[in-house]
C-alpha cells in the first residue's frame, strides 16, 4: 500500500501476535491483557496458547491499565492491548499514575494506529497516540513499519524492564527488512544513504519516503532515507549526522505533525545540527475510506514527501 | 508483629489521630477530615490484620494494602511510623521538599507505599492487579484497598468492581470510608451514590455493612472478608468526617484544611 515497488508483507499487529507467542512460550511471567479486541489486536494468539495467562477485561481500559499495574508490582512482565486510540485516550490518567509515574515494566500495544485502519472512521483512529506516549515520562515510545522489525523490537520492548508503548497497524505493511539483525531499539535505521536531502520517517510513510528517493535519484537528487522506529529513546546521533550530511530534512509521519515524530526530531536537531525542515503528517481527524484513499486524500503519498522535499530543497538553496 | 486487641486498637488510635493533627498543623495545608474517619479502619488493618514486615515491605508474599483515596495519606503514614516502618520524627516532612511523606501517596519515594494514588478511582484497579497475580500465582496473601465514598463517583471503580467479582478475587478486601461527604459538599447532594451496600452486592460482591469506628466490628468484618470464599468482599464502613475533632466532625470545610496551632491544640486536648 503506497509503495508500489516494495513488496508487501503481513500488518505488523500479526507480528505482535507471533511476538507473544515466542514470549509467552519462553518465559513463563508474561501475562496479556485486552480490552475485548482480541481478535482485532492479535492478542487472541496468546489466548489460545496461554488461557491461563490471559485476562479479556472487557471494555474496560482504565481499569485495564490499573490491573496491568498490579500484575507488574507482584512481578509480571504485562502486555496491555487495545487499539491506540482507546488505549492512550482513555487510560491516560492510568498510564500516568500507575504506570509512568511508578515506573511499572507494563508494555502497552496499540493496534490500529494511524488513519489507515479505513472504512471504520475517525474514532477508531489514533492520530495523537505518539503525543500521549511522549507525555509518559520514561515510556519508550516505537512505531515499526514492517512485520520483521516489528516482531523484533517487540521482543526487545520485553526483554527490558520499564514502561513502553508501541503502535502496530491493521494494513499489510511493505516489507523493509529481509531479516531482524541490525534491527535495535533505540537505533535508527539509515535504509539509504544521501547526500541532498533526508528523508525521516515511521511506520506507513517509509514507503512513501524510499519511493520519493528513488524518483529523485532520476533526477540527480540524493536523498537519504531512515527509518525512525524508535521516538523514545530518540536516536539524535543518527539524525544528526544526516541531517549534518544532507542539510535539509522532510519528516513523515501517520499522526498529527505538531506533537509527533517531526516534533521530536525538530527538537534534537534544533540543539545538534539545526537545518530546514518540512513535514508531512497529518494536521487533524481524518474519516472512513479506503485505506489509499485516505493516504491519498490526508496527504500521506508518495508525492506529498516527494513535494516537501522539493520544497526543502528549494529553502536550502 | 504483636497483633493489638480491639481495646489496645482504640488506645493506638488515639496515638494515631494525634499525629495527623501535629503533622498536618506543621504541613499548613493537607486532608484532615478523611484521614480522622478512617483512623479505626487503618489502624485495625496495621496493628492487626496486615502481614507486612516494616523491615521487608516489598516481600513478595506480603499482605497488600492500597490506599485509592490518596488524600487520607496522612493516617497511613502515622500507622506506618507508629509500625516502625520509618521514624516517629519523620512525620514532621509531610509535604516538605525533599521529604519521603508526599502530599498524596507515591510508589517508590516511601518503601511500603504500594501505588502511586492522589488522582481518585484508581487504586481498586491496582489492587485487582495484585489480586489477579496472587490468584495466579497460587500465593497466600491478602489485598486491602480502601476507598473513599466521594471517590467512587468515578467510573473505574465500578469496572475495578465488576472485574473482582468476575475473577472471583476473594484476597481482595475493598473497604469503603463512607463518611458521607466529599470536597464540594454531601455525597447525597453532589453526586448520589447510595444506596452502598446494594451496589456492591449487585456487582457480585460479599458485602459487610458496619459502623467504621467501631473496631470489634471492624475486627469481625475483616474476619468475616477473610473467610469468605469466591467472592471479593466489600465493607462499607459508616464513619463521620473529622471523626474525633468535634469542631470538624460533619463539616464540609475540613475536607481540605489544616489546622491553625491553635486549633491544633485544641484537637489535641479533645483527642486526649
Amino acid at each position: 500500500m503506497g509503495s508500489s515497488t516494495l513488496k508487501l508483507g503481513r500488518a505488523t499487529r500479526d507480528a505482535y501476535g507471533d511476538a507473544l507467542l515466542e514470549l509467552g512460550a519462553s518465559r513463563p511471567e508474561v501475562v496479556v491483557l485486552d480490552a475485548d479486541l482480541a481478535k482485532s489486536t492479535r492478542t487472541g494468539k496468546f489466548q489460545q496458547a496461554h488461557p491461563e495467562r490471559f485476562v479479556d477485561v472487557g471494555i474496560c481500559e482504565a481499569n485495564m491499565v490499573g490491573v496491568a499495574a498490579g500484575l507488574a508490582a507482584a512481578g509480571k512482565t504485562v502486555f496491555c492491548s487495545s487499539f491506540g486510540s482507546f488505549l492512550l485516550c482513555k487510560a491516560f490518567d492510568q498510564m500516568r499514575m500507575a504506570v509512568a509515574y511508578p515506573g511499572e515494566n507494563v508494555k502497552f500495544v496499540g493496534s490500529h494506529g494511524g488513519i489507515t485502519l479505513g472504512e471504520d472512521g475517525a474514532s477508531q483512529m489514533s492520530v495523537e497516540d505518539f503525543a500521549l506516549a511522549l507525555g509518559l515520562p520514561g515510556c519508550v515510545v516505537v512505531h515499526p513499519a514492517d512485520e520483521v522489525s516489528a516482531k523484533e523490537l517487540i521482543l526487545q520492548v520485553a526483554a527490558q524492564p520499564g514502561p513502553a508503548y508501541v503502535r502496530v497497524g491493521r494494513e499489510k505493511a511493505p516489507l523493509l527488512y529481509a531479516d531482524a539483525s541490525g534491527v535495535k531499539l533505540g537505533q535508527a535505521r539509515v535504509l539509504r544513504e544521501g547526500t541532498d536531502v533526508g528523508l525521516v520517517a515511521c511506520g506507513m510513510l517509509l514507503g512513501p519516503s524510499l519511493e520519493a528517493a528513488e524518483l529523485l535519484a532520476a533526477e540527480g537528487v540524493q536523498a537519504a532515507v531512515v527509518d525512525v522506529h524508535t521516538l523514545r529513546p530518540l536516536d539524535t546521533a543518527t539524525i544528526a549526522r544526516v541531517a549534518e550530511a544532507t542539510g535539509a530534512l522532510v519528516v513523515s509521519e501517520e499522526h498529527l505533525t505538531t506533537a509527533g515524530l517531526g516534533a521530536v526530531v525538530a527538537q534534537a536537531t534544533a540543539s545538534t545540527c539545526p537545518v530546514p525542515m518540512e513535514f508531512v503528517g497529518l494536521s487533524g481527524y481524518a474519516e472512513s475510506g479506503a485505506p489509499d484513499q485516505l493516504l491519498a486524500k490526508y496527504h500521506l503519498t508518495t508525492a506529498d514527501v516527494l513535494a516537501a522535499a522539493r520544497k526543502v530543497l528549494a529553502r536550502k538553496r | 508483629m504483636k497483633k493489638l486487641s480491639p481495646s489496645e486498637c482504640a488506645a493506638q488510635c488515639k496515638v494515631i489521630r494525634r499525629h495527623i493533627i501535629e503533622m498536618l498543623c506543621a504541613a499548613g495545608s493537607g486532608h484532615p477530615g478523611g484521614s480522622l474517619s478512617a483512623t479505626e479502619l487503618v489502624t485495625a488493618i496495621y496493628f492487626h490484620f496486615l502481614n507486612q514486615d516494616p523491615a521487608q515491605p516489598e516481600a513478595p508474599d506480603r499482605d497488600r494494602f492500597i490506599l485509592s483515596k490518596g488524600h487520607g495519606v496522612p493516617v497511613q503514614y502515622a500507622c506506618m511510623a507508629e509500625r516502625g516502618y520509618f521514624p516517629v520524627s519523620e512525620l514532621a516532612t509531610l509535604r516538605k521538599i525533599d521529604s519521603r511523606l508526599q502530599g498524596h501517596p507515591v510508589k517508590g519515594a516511601l518503601p511500603g507505599i504500594e501505588a502511586s494514588t492522589g488522582a481518585l478511582g484508581q487504586g481498586l484497579s491496582i489492587a485487582c492487579g495484585h489480586a489477579l497475580a496472587g490468584q495466579l500465582d497460587g500465593a497466600a496473601f491478602r489485598v486491602y484497598c480502601l476507598l473513599g465514598d466521594g471517590e467512587i463517583n468515578e467510573g473505574q471503580v465500578w469496572e475495578a468492581a465488576l472485574f473482582a467479582a468476575h475473577r472471583r478475587l476473594d484476597n481482595l478486601i475493598a473497604i469503603v470510608d463512607a463518611n458521607a461527604l466529599q470536597l464540594d459538599g454531601r455525597c447525597t447532594e453532589i453526586l448520589n451514590i447510595e444506596p452502598l451496600a446494594a451496589k456492591w452486592t449487585a456487582f457480585g460482591w460479599h458485602v459487610i455493612e458496619l459502623d467504621g469506628h467501631d473496631l470489634p466490628a471492624i475486627y469481625a468484618a475483616l474476619e468475616e472478608a477473610l473467610a469468605h470464599r469466591g467472592q471479593p468482599t466489600c465493607l462499607v464502613a459508616r464513619t463521620v468526617k473529622g471523626k474525633g475533632v468535634s469542631f470538624m466532625e460533619n463539616q464540609v470545610e475540613w475536607h481540605g484544611v489544616a489546622p491553625t496551632a491553635e486549633q491544633a491544640r485544641q484537637a489535641l486536648a479533645e483527642i486526649g
